[in-house]
């Protein structure tokens, strides 16, 4: 998609009119941030990023200004301006991560791959960007890559999801280490009165329980 | 002396997602138990019951639930009221919401049945941080599973009582977590807080009565009036009540999440559920005992400190979150710290000039601190323009930029000082030879 034209379509458009009608009929620009994000979403193959053309087509859906779209755009770190690479490294450096080594994962990613902070892979497939607290702190440290968090990460294990990744697999979600979620390494303390743990119901496996 | 919390005694029965989160097993949980009876109570019956838990906000300010919940106009003047649920997790070394949205987001929706109806509310939002797309995929399809089955939309739950639930998501920003912030980012702007009066109880969501709560604190309504007030009273000191999620970070042999009731020692909490500090508790440095914005305590406080409201607060720090940042005795602190300042030096919304400039430029200093290249006065000069930006903004992101920057000052000035100390010994040569 070039960036001269921009329109919602398939099933980004039914998203956009399921979220506006969340909102009371005249206050649609409640539903900016969602557009913005099913715009990058629509256009991830191209950069995962919002056009020009794409804030325009926005601000015609929600029948508010153009400047506002780009002013919320602009004021929020979720929302690409430029390009991406296919993979979207957000790797969190507030201390909570920090404590437990994150900057030692920025260090690897720069060794193994050429990318430090804002930069992006030769072959595209990489963006590296420092973000702050992602909130899975008890699990640190983490990254984000795209919609997936990856946490209780090692240097090692944070390459080897990466090289999984960059060879079209999918690697296990969430923890590293085994752990379901946030319990104590190795089990936790409380809550052993309750049936066994169901592991298949991880709820960080994105289709997990009913509903789906 | 405390007593540990029993299992009986939890609310978040799958705080760790070992079992399904969806309705059916919820339901097995004890979730939507005849909700139509906790309706039937009446709003004056909930919100007296909700006062008399003694329930303190846990989103960090720690404000009384059913006090605010009591704010709301009695009868609609003709505008529709709110229930706002900020779910936007954000303040570093929090992390328990998550668990409530991905693992039990049925106790979140019944308690904003409940809640909403005390308030007079037909519709409510949950504002989910933008990051959390799992969590948004599941709330959603947990309000999905709870329409269909009746629990929530016409005649919620049978009770008479039309009840719509929407979940809408941030994009990134720490800012939104602040109420009126996340108002305005709710209505499609840029999130940037508003002034107060008026106060979101009068004028919040598209100028409508509107109350923002945080996730815990919803998601426990229901137990607590299922339970009873004074079951969920019984735990904790005096104006301390209640259990709470805490999540512990940093450097635990296991950092987790988990229930625990208020006023718990805090080595209590890191021994028994945490494994213990790192190399054990003589290795322990310092913690900030209730999120980044909190102070950080030594340890020769965190020794006997109660995690609780008040005796954190006594202090000079505070309960916040409940987020406990542990840091041990290989922490460079000044640097870990600083790392904070980067933070809200990065997440100021830029508005007020004190915290947009001045957090920027508490950072710099901190950066030097880190590495020694500062004079020993500027250590007092922070302290005072710290001060400064503390209370002389719109919102509360000034304090909690401020607030790490002193508690560092007050237990650490020692090291900040050898640190300038020994560089200045050491450069002094360098300086001589030139």
């Amino acid at each position: 998609m070039s960036g001269e034209t921009f329109e919602f379509t398939g099933k980004f458009l039914s998203e956009v009119e399921r979220n506006i009608a969340k909102y009371p009929p005249e206050r649609k620009q409640s539903a900016v941030l969602a557009c913005l994000f099913l715009a990058q979403e629509q256009n991830h193959e191209d950069g995962h990023y919002v056009t020009e053309a794409a804030m325009r087509a926005i601000s015609e859906k929600l029948e508010m200004p153009y400047i506002r779209v780009m002013e919320v755009a602009t004021f929020f770190t979720q929302i690409n301006l430029k390009p991406v690479g296919k993979f979207h490294i957000q790797l969190c450096g507030t201390t909570p991560c920090m404590l437990r080594g994150a900057e030692a994962l920025m260090e690897a990613v720069k060794e193994k791959f050429g990318i430090g902070h804002g930069q992006t892979s030769e072959d595209g497939t990489f963006t590296l960007t420092e973000v702050e607290c992602l909130g899975a702190c008890c699990n640190a440290p983490m990254v984000q890559i795209n919609d997936d968090f990856y946490e209780d990460l090692t240097p090692e294990l944070l390459i080897n999801v990466l090289d999984t990744l960059k060879g079209g697999g999918q690697p296990a979600l969430g923890s590293q280490i085994g752990r379901v979620t946030s319990e104590p390494e190795g089990g936790p303390t409380v809550l052993l009165t309750g049936p066994a743990p169901q592991t298949a119901d991880a709820p960080n496996a994105p289709n997990s329980g009913a509903g789906d | 002396m405390t007593t540990l919390l029993e299992d009986k005694d939890r609310i978040f029965t799958n705080l760790y997602g070992y079992h399904p989160w969806n309705l059916e097993a919820a339901k097995k949980r004890g979730d939507w138990d005849n909700t139509k009876a906790l309706i039937e109570l009446g709003r004056d019956k909930i919100i007296e019951e909700m006062k008399a838990s003694g329930l303190r906000g846990r989103g960090g300010a720690g404000f009384p639930t059913g006090m605010k919940w009591s704010f709301m106009p009695k009868e609609s003047d003709g505008r529709p009221a709110y229930l706002v649920v900020n779910a936007d997790e954000s303040e570093p070394g929090t992390c328990k919401d998550r668990e409530i949205m991905r693992n039990d987001p049925h106790k979140l929706i019944e308690g904003c049945l409940v809640a909403s109806f005390a308030m007079n509310a037909n519709a409510a939002y949950i504002y989910i941080r933008g990051e959390y797309r799992h969590e948004y995929k599941v709330l959603e399809a947990a309000v999905a599973e709870a329409y269909e089955a009746g629990m929530i939309g016409k005649n919620a739950c049978g009770s008479g009582f039309d009840f719509d639930l929407y979940i809408h998501h941030g994009a990134g920003a720490y800012i939104c977590g602040e109420e009126t912030a996340l108002l305005e980012s709710l209505e499609g702007k840029k999130g940037q807080p508003r002034l107060k009066p008026p106060f979101p109880a009068m004028s919040g969501l598209w100028g409508c009565p509107t109350t923002v709560n945080n996730v815990e604190s919803i998601a426990v309504a229901p137990t607590i009036l299922r339970r009873g007030a004074a079951w969920f009273s019984s735990f904790g000191r005096e104006n301390n009540a209640g259990t709470k999620l805490f999540c512990v970070s940093g450097h635990v042999n296991k950092p987790c999440n988990v229930e625990e009731a208020l006023s718990i020692p805090m080595k209590e909490l890191l021994e028994k559920h945490c494994g213990g500090v790192r190399g054990g508790w003589d290795n322990l440095l310092a913690v900030i005992p209730g999120g980044s914005s909190v102070p950080c305590l030594p340890k020769d406080i965190c020794d006997d400190v109660l995690m609780d409201f008040d005796a954190l607060k006594e202090q000079k720090s505070g309960l916040g979150t409940a987020a406990v940042i542990v840091m041990d005795k290989s922490t460079d602190i000044i640097k870990a710290i600083a790392r904070l300042s980067y933070f809200y030096k990065h997440e100021s919304c830029g508005q007020c000039t004190p915290c947009r400039e001045g957090t920027g430029w508490m950072w710099r200093v901190m950066e030097r601190l880190v590495k020694g290249e500062a004079e020993i006065e500027e250590i007092d000069m922070l302290f005072d323009v710290s001060k400064q930006i503390e209370g002389h903004t719109i919102c509360a992101l000034g304090d909690a930029a401020a607030w790490p920057v002193q508690g560092l000052i007050r237990h650490f000035r020692d090291e900040i000082e050898d640190r300038i100390k020994n560089r200045t010994r050491v450069a002094m040569p360098a300086a001589a030879a030139e």
